[in-house]
């Protein structure tokens, strides 16, 4: 049996080993976006491209996201496969036309004539101490379009896998990046990476027969690490990592739910409005009897997202988790 | 080190020496919009194409005709005409080889359908039984596109495609004067001019964006102008000559696929009608203005130099109007059926492969028709 050496590795690392890896596998990959080229992109994801594959298959663009979605889906429409960088979130809104009125629906529009293999990475949330405009949770505006599959990792491994799938996808894919996790290691062997892993499918990251904390991206670490604290209540969380948020994985979410009897749906994203009300409408929807507490939310605050030195205050946290996993009625058991 | 520090060695420097990037003397448009008919280059002009130009532009006419009555009868949802603009409408298609892209507005269906599409497919957008009639690989048609002047970089982007794969394929977009004023129009321009893509623009000025007037749209000298800006060359001509509009938009066409990157070209034109049935123009222009337009009609221009040449008689003009009426029989009685639809499409193009939480719906949707089925079935009334 030979070993194989498992190193850490960074999130951004196993992004671009994806990219490299799909660009190599398939020459209709193309990478576009603003600095990915000859700088890397500014977290360093598209790191060599260039260098390896040309300025033709990773291409620095002319600053305007709505004009980098645009051609991107002519070139979709040409059979292309184009891999498009959207530098933070909130630079992001300019190609909302485009992505709304066209990347969403123009499979739909030709009756399935015409997909748009379009992937489109989006750099999301807080937690870096990122000043105006470098911190927003955008994931609902995606949500709430039809047609688009929004997805986001909150491991190495995952980035790897799921940025695989969402290139391999005829459809297009929002896929979201933690920037705080950006830079977060683990054990995962570059040489051999993990397998595609299905879009669409959830995963619990740690059993528990307590109740059910529902995450995904950036708040994955904190909810784990809430798990572990409240061991000390006595209590035993169950963890699940949506990983796709389109499609929603009902399943995986409701059998959770129906064993442990109590959930709470974390994100940084707002709280009115945000992904939570979804998720807890679902989970309410299929779990009513088996629940002992109402679903609750702990999420971003309501308000434009926080200046650096006031964000710790506005990002959900384990006190905050762990005060909400104290709401769930657990008194009624006595 | 500061200049005190420098204790007087500093020498004021003129800045790294500047130069303009392009040379814009060879991008600027004539200054009057280029005209062939009623010029000396109408006698040069190819016979052949003059005589299939007019027939064209005869089918054109009675196409717009035709859908605009068919919005009376409720037989289309609404119908943004193009007469007037036939000139520009059938030079677009005709310059195009096959494997060539249009990129279509929501105005442009007589483009398409002179580009060889069914009318009765053109028309499905309009009709409302799907948002797209046609598939668009089949004779390389973009979906007719709504959003103003967002089809642009799709066009931009498609072209480019091409080029990286070495095909030789130019792609020409459709936008009209309000279009011009859109972010995605500079957006558009300014990659396609980066990227030196196999691109033409084709911006029809029909003198209104419903009924906003150009004044208010724009201040530059004339739209072909914005191409400078962007490092391309502008184009101004004459949009109801058909020959012109066709000479300048194959010219465009050939450089670009020669690779000589993208080209803006503005036809000034006249939206004769109101901008769709459900429009009153009454309300924003005189009929003095759209009867100046009308002695400089794109049919009559053409018949005019036609016959002037000894290229074509009565039987010629007969001729032509009894092929348009037969197109037009033909659009009428196809679009007086039915359209077969199923409300089970709904769910099926929304992805790839439909989600648990569309395949829920599409059950909801199925138990209700088939709910809706029995009541009928027992109340015995005809469906």
């Amino acid at each position: 049996m030979t070993t194989v050496a498992v190193k850490p590795a960074t999130m951004a690392q196993a992004l671009g080993r994806a990219l490299r890896d799909a660009m190599a596998a398939d020459p209709a990959v193309h990478v576009m976006g603003e600095d990915v080229g000859t700088l890397g992109g500014v977290f360093r994801v598209t790191d060599g491209l260039a260098k390896e594959f040309g300025e033709d298959r990773c291409t620095d663009t002319p600053l305007a996201e709505a004009g980098i979605l645009g051609t991107a889906v002519g070139m979709a429409m040409y059979g292309l496969r184009p891999v498009v960088e959207m530098q933070f979130d909130a630079f992001a809104y300019p190609a909302f036309e485009q992505l709304i009125s066209h990347v969403s629906r123009m499979r739909n529009r030709t009756r399935g004539a015409m997909s748009l293999p379009l992937t489109i990475r989006v750099p999301y949330g807080g937690g870096i101490g990122g000043v105006e405009h470098h911190s927003d949770s955008s994931e609902a505006y995606y949500m709430a379009t039809p047609g688009l599959h929004v997805v986001t990792p909150a491991t190495v491994a995952d980035a790897y896998g799921l940025l695989r799938a969402a290139i391999a996808s005829d459809d297009p894919v929002v896929f979201l990046e933690p920037k705080r996790l950006y830079w977060s290691k683990d054990s995962w062997n570059p040489d051999e990476p993990t397998a595609v892993e299905p879009i669409g499918r959830a995963v619990v990251r740690r059993s528990g027969r307590s109740a059910t904390l529902i995450t995904y991206g950036p708040s994955l670490p904190v909810c784990l690490e809430a798990a572990e604290a409240a061991r000390a209540e006595g209590w035993n969380l169950e963890v699940v990592d949506l990983r796709s948020l389109v499609p929603f994985d009902d399943e995986t979410v409701t059998t959770s739910v129906r064993r442990t009897g109590r959930a709470v749906v974390v994100h940084e994203s707002g709280t009115f409005g945000g992904p939570g009300g979804e998720i807890a409408a679902r989970v309410t929807e299929r779990c009513f009897h088996y629940l002992e507490a109402p679903v609750l939310r702990v999420a971003g605050f309501d308000i434009p997202y926080p200046p650096p030195m006031l964000e710790r205050h506005h990002l959900p946290g384990v006190d905050r988790i762990l005060d909400a996993v104290a709401r769930l009625q657990w008194e009624a058991e006595n | 080190m500061t200049v005190m520090e420098q204790r007087g060695a500093y020498r004021p420097t003129p800045p790294p020496a500047w130069q303009p990037r392009t040379d814009p003397a060879p991008l600027l448009p004539d200054e009057v919009p280029y005209r062939v008919l009623g010029t000396d280059a109408a006698a040069e002009a190819d016979p052949g194409l003059l005589r299939r130009l007019y027939g064209e532009l005869v089918r054109g006419r009675r196409y717009n005709t035709q859908a605009t009555a068919l919005t009376k009868q409720g037989r289309l949802a609404v119908y943004p005409s193009s007469t007037g603009q036939e000139a520009c409408q059938v030079a677009a298609a005709l310059v195009l080889e096959e494997r060539d892209w249009l990129f279509p507005s929501y105005r442009d269906t007589l483009a398409a359908v002179a580009r060889g599409l069914d009318p009765v497919q053109a028309l499905g957008l309009l009709r409302g039984d799907w948002h797209s009639g046609y598939d668009p690989r089949e004779r390389r048609i973009a979906p007719l596109c709504t959003p103003l002047a967002t089809q642009l970089p799709h066009a931009v982007g498609l072209a480019h495609a091409a080029r990286l794969q070495g095909d030789d394929v130019v792609a020409l977009a459709l936008v009209g004067d309000g279009g011009t004023s859109e972010g995605d129009f500079h957006e558009a321009l300014n990659f396609a001019a980066v990227w030196q893509a196999p691109v033409v623009f084709l911006v029809q000025n029909n003198g209104f964006a419903i009924s906003v007037p150009l004044a208010k749209q724009t201040a530059a000298p004339s739209l072909a102008h914005k191409a400078v800006g962007y490092g391309m060359p502008g184009r101004l001509v004459d949009g109801n000559d058909a020959a012109a509009v066709h000479q300048v938009l194959g010219e465009a066409v050939a450089h670009a696929r020669a690779g000589g990157g993208p080209t803006l070209v503005e036809a000034v034109t006249y939206r004769m009608e109101a901008h769709t049935n459900a429009d009153d123009d009454k309300r924003y222009r005189a009929d003095s203005e759209v009867e100046a337009w009308r002695a400089h009609d794109p049919i009559a221009l053409l018949e005019h130099a036609l016959t002037e040449r000894g290229l074509l008689d009565e039987a010629g003009i007969e001729a032509a109007r009894e092929d348009a009426e037969a197109m037009a029989a033909d659009l009428r009685e196809r679009m007086n059926q039915d359209p077969a639809l199923d409300p089970m499409d709904l769910f099926g193009h929304v992805y790839d492969q439909p989600t648990t939480q569309l395949l829920e719906q599409e059950a909801q949707l199925r138990a209700e028709l088939a709910a809706e089925e029995r009541h009928h079935e027992s109340e015995g009334a005809p469906r």
